[in-house]
């Protein structure tokens, strides 16, 4: 018996040899290893959540706080004197249905961009798919995301919405943002390790891209074929597909929605690549 | 039981001074590389802009790349336990990043049969505001264990970390001992084929080293591969049965451990730093007599060496040729960081050694009863004159040595390097009014 577990023993072990040698060019993704570490994947998504809010006075608030207050003024400013349309639907619900998302993906997209430098110490000194601490970054904004959608659950309760089956749809509009998030933090993140500019230029392009993005107007204000070329930026299917799924916005943004997702597939594999070909001086560089 | 589990074959990594001289934002490369066209000075490799790798063929006399590691090759067996040692910047830290797979080489392959731990550091991971509790399962899982195998070893670890009563406490809150017991009794019940430790048992205080050293004991025992980097060579003689010397990046010596010991040892003598001729020194001012002429640093036996532990006695000796009749010989030594900053000085002048006249050529011994240098590198300035011109002959940074660690404060206690270069004994007492 025991001669048998020694044998079975030194078969796996056999199995599993490890070469180390120097890397060329581009190189695998190497999404099973991912998967053998999902553990890991898991405890610093759970870390990240437990730490974010621990010694702030108003602790999870400030999930709700953020897309709140960002909605009030651009109900004021734009929907109130500026007198911008909204399809049809009370302004600050409008706006709010977009902000959601979109904070979840500036957040993510924030906490990616600086994973790596900021998770410098596991770097130097442990070995693991290195694609796990952005994805982590990313991951661990869904809690926040989720408060924040329970707000505006209550809000369409308040203006009496009720969301028609196209509701179905979300969780894919969700998983659209959190593609995009991803694949530009992983280039951000990337990115950073050598150049640290990355920390000042992501919370400038985040200004940039929530103007971008019809959040505080609607896309309806472009024609065809505009409107669909808009898509482009993956966020615009994101806000217009949680509008059209939670509102029941008149404008059926298909043909968005696939150039947005095509977009987000094309950032999320050249940034998942880009970040691999990296990875191999992360250590000495970080 | 002869199979080889980890097979080491012409390793080697490479790396660009570049990567040393950080260029952090976009602005400092683009003024580097701005600054390289200009210069024209060759260097034409830095093109790729990485740190490494360049190309094995590159690395030119005079270019900015170094080998941390070169041509390394060695098996290790299963359930051997193999010693590292060398020197600071020797190499044996980036040898462990490799087989870490924390970085690559840049040539060269090793191949590993099984699964492997690396412990570089404890408490990698760690988080001030989790309590120990929460520790325990984010370190371990970073350390590569799975979640039912950390509740498991749950109980043993806080025991063995003696903190039972504060695991729901933040680690914040821990005192630095505690903290440091938590974090190697995570580390300590992980239960890899191979594993890879660099220098981690000095930590904590006597006693707990002592049971931080018996558990590495265990480990040897049950059968693992273990590479274990140290500079403590007790530690190493005890638990390995061969071992590596590693200088410059290259093998010097392989082979059994108390040999390995020996040579390293044997390593601090007869270098260059140990035995200077000073006569055509180029640390010599312009304006000294080239009286020195050659300097020795000599342990308590009288061998000359340039690898001292703190405490140990030290002898330097010069030899010096006066030229004239010289009446109140002045002898000055001045010791210095690796930064160039002064430690201390030690002078004839300001310990009124009152010497006699000197005519011909002597030599010049001065006594340090106990180096009281914490580990490190240091460089000795020499200087040599009369009571009228302390300077006739000056040399900076002429010679230098090298300080390792050592039970000082005969307590197990070992200052880290932010309390200070310098060690001194104390005796404390309360004297009530």
């Amino acid at each position: 018996m025991n001669s048998q577990l020694a044998i079975r023993n030194s078969q796996s072990s056999a199995l599993t040899t490890l070469r180390i040698a120097p890397s060329k060019g581009w190189v695998s993704l190497r999404l099973h290893e991912l998967w053998e570490y999902r553990e890991l994947l898991y405890f610093l998504i759970w870390r990240d959540i437990k730490v974010r809010y621990k010694q702030t006075a108003l602790g999870a608030s400030w999930a709700i706080i953020q897309p709140v207050f960002t909605m009030l003024v651009f109900s004021l400013f734009f929907g109130h004197l500026g007198k911008i349309p909204s399809d049809g639907i009370p302004y600050p619900i409008f706006s709010f249905a977009a902000l959601v998302p979109w904070t979840f993906f500036a957040n993510g997209l924030g906490q990616s961009s600086n994973s790596l430098v900021g998770n410098a110490n596991l770097i130097t000194k442990i070995y693991f798919p290195r694609l796990i601490v952005p994805l982590a970054s990313v991951f661990s904004g869904i809690v926040d995301f989720l408060l924040a959608f329970v707000v505006l659950l209550g809000m369409m309760l308040y203006y009496g919405l009720v969301p028609t089956l196209n509701v179905l749809w979300l969780p894919l509009f969700v998983l659209l943002a959190l593609v995009t998030s991803l694949g530009v933090g992983l280039w951000f993140s990337a990115l950073n390790v050598e150049y640290r500019d990355v920390r000042y230029v992501v919370p400038f392009i985040t200004q940039f891209w929530l103007f971008a993005t019809p959040i505080a107007y609607p896309s309806s204000l472009l024609s065809q074929p505009w409107r669909t070329i808009y898509g482009l930026n993956p966020m615009v299917g994101v806000v217009e597909g949680f509008r059209w799924a939670l509102l029941g916005t008149k404008t059926a943004p298909g043909p968005i929605i696939a150039v947005s997702s095509a977009a987000a597939l094309v950032i999320l594999v050249t940034g998942a690549f880009y970040f691999r070909r990296m990875e191999r001086t992360f250590a000495d560089i970080v | 039981m002869s199979e080889i589990t980890i097979k080491i074959e012409g390793l080697g990594k490479q790396y660009k001074i570049g990567t040393l001289k950080r260029h952090d934002t976009l602005r400092d490369q683009l003024a580097y590389l701005v600054g390289k066209r200009f210069s024209r000075n060759g260097n034409s490799n830095y093109s790729s802009s990485r740190g490494f790798p360049a190309s094995q063929a590159a690395p030119a006399p005079g270019s900015d790349t170094f080998w941390a590691l070169k041509d390394v090759s060695f098996d290790v067996k299963r359930g051997e336990v193999v010693g590292i040692i060398g020197r600071n910047g020797a190499g044996k830290s980036t040898l462990l990043k490799i087989l870490s797979r924390i970085t690559e080489p840049t040539a060269g392959y090793a191949d590993i049969n099984g699964r492997v731990g690396s412990l570089l550091e404890v408490g990698t991971g760690f988080h001030p505001e989790l309590t120990g509790r929460e520790n325990i399962y984010l370190n371990g899982s970073i350390l590569g264990m799975k979640r039912a195998e950390i509740t498991s070893k749950f109980d043993e670890i806080v025991a063995f970390a003696e903190i039972e009563k504060f695991i729901d406490t933040p680690v914040k809150h821990y005192s630095s001992g505690m903290y440091v017991r938590l974090a190697f009794a995570v580390a300590a019940h992980l239960e890899p084929e191979i594993l890879l430790v660099d220098e981690v048992l000095a930590v904590g205080d006597a006693s707990f080293q002592k049971k931080c050293l018996g558990k590495m004991g265990d480990v040897a025992r049950e059968g693992r591969t273990v590479l274990f980097v140290s500079h403590n060579m007790a530690a190493i003689e005890n638990l390995c049965g061969r071992a590596v010397l590693l200088d410059q990046g290259r093998i010097a010596y392989l082979g059994s451990v108390k040999d390995c010991v020996t040579a390293y040892m044997d390593s601090g003598n007869s270098f260059t730093g140990a035995d200077v001729d000073l006569s055509n020194h180029p640390a010599r001012g312009t304006d000294s007599l080239p009286l020195l002429k050659r300097v020795r640093l000599l342990d308590k036996s009288g061998d000359a060496k340039e690898l001292f532990v703190s405490g140990e006695p030290m002898k330097i000796e010069f030899t010096f040729n006066p030229v004239t009749s010289l009446r109140n010989p002045q002898f000055g030594i001045g010791v210095n960081d690796w930064m160039g900053s002064r430690i201390f000085s030690i002078t004839t002048y300001f310990s009124d050694s009152s010497l006699p006249p000197l005519d011909n050529q002597c030599k010049v011994i001065c006594q340090i009863d106990a180096i009281p240098l914490a580990p490190g590198r240091y460089t000795l300035s020499l200087s040599a004159g009369t009571i009228g011109n302390l300077l006739m002959d000056n040399l900076e940074d002429a010679v230098s040595f090298d300080v390792e660690s050592v039970d000082f404060y005969r307590n197990g206690r070992v200052p880290e390097a932010r309390f200070g270069r310098v060690l001194v004994r104390s005796s404390w007492k309360i004297a009530t009014q």
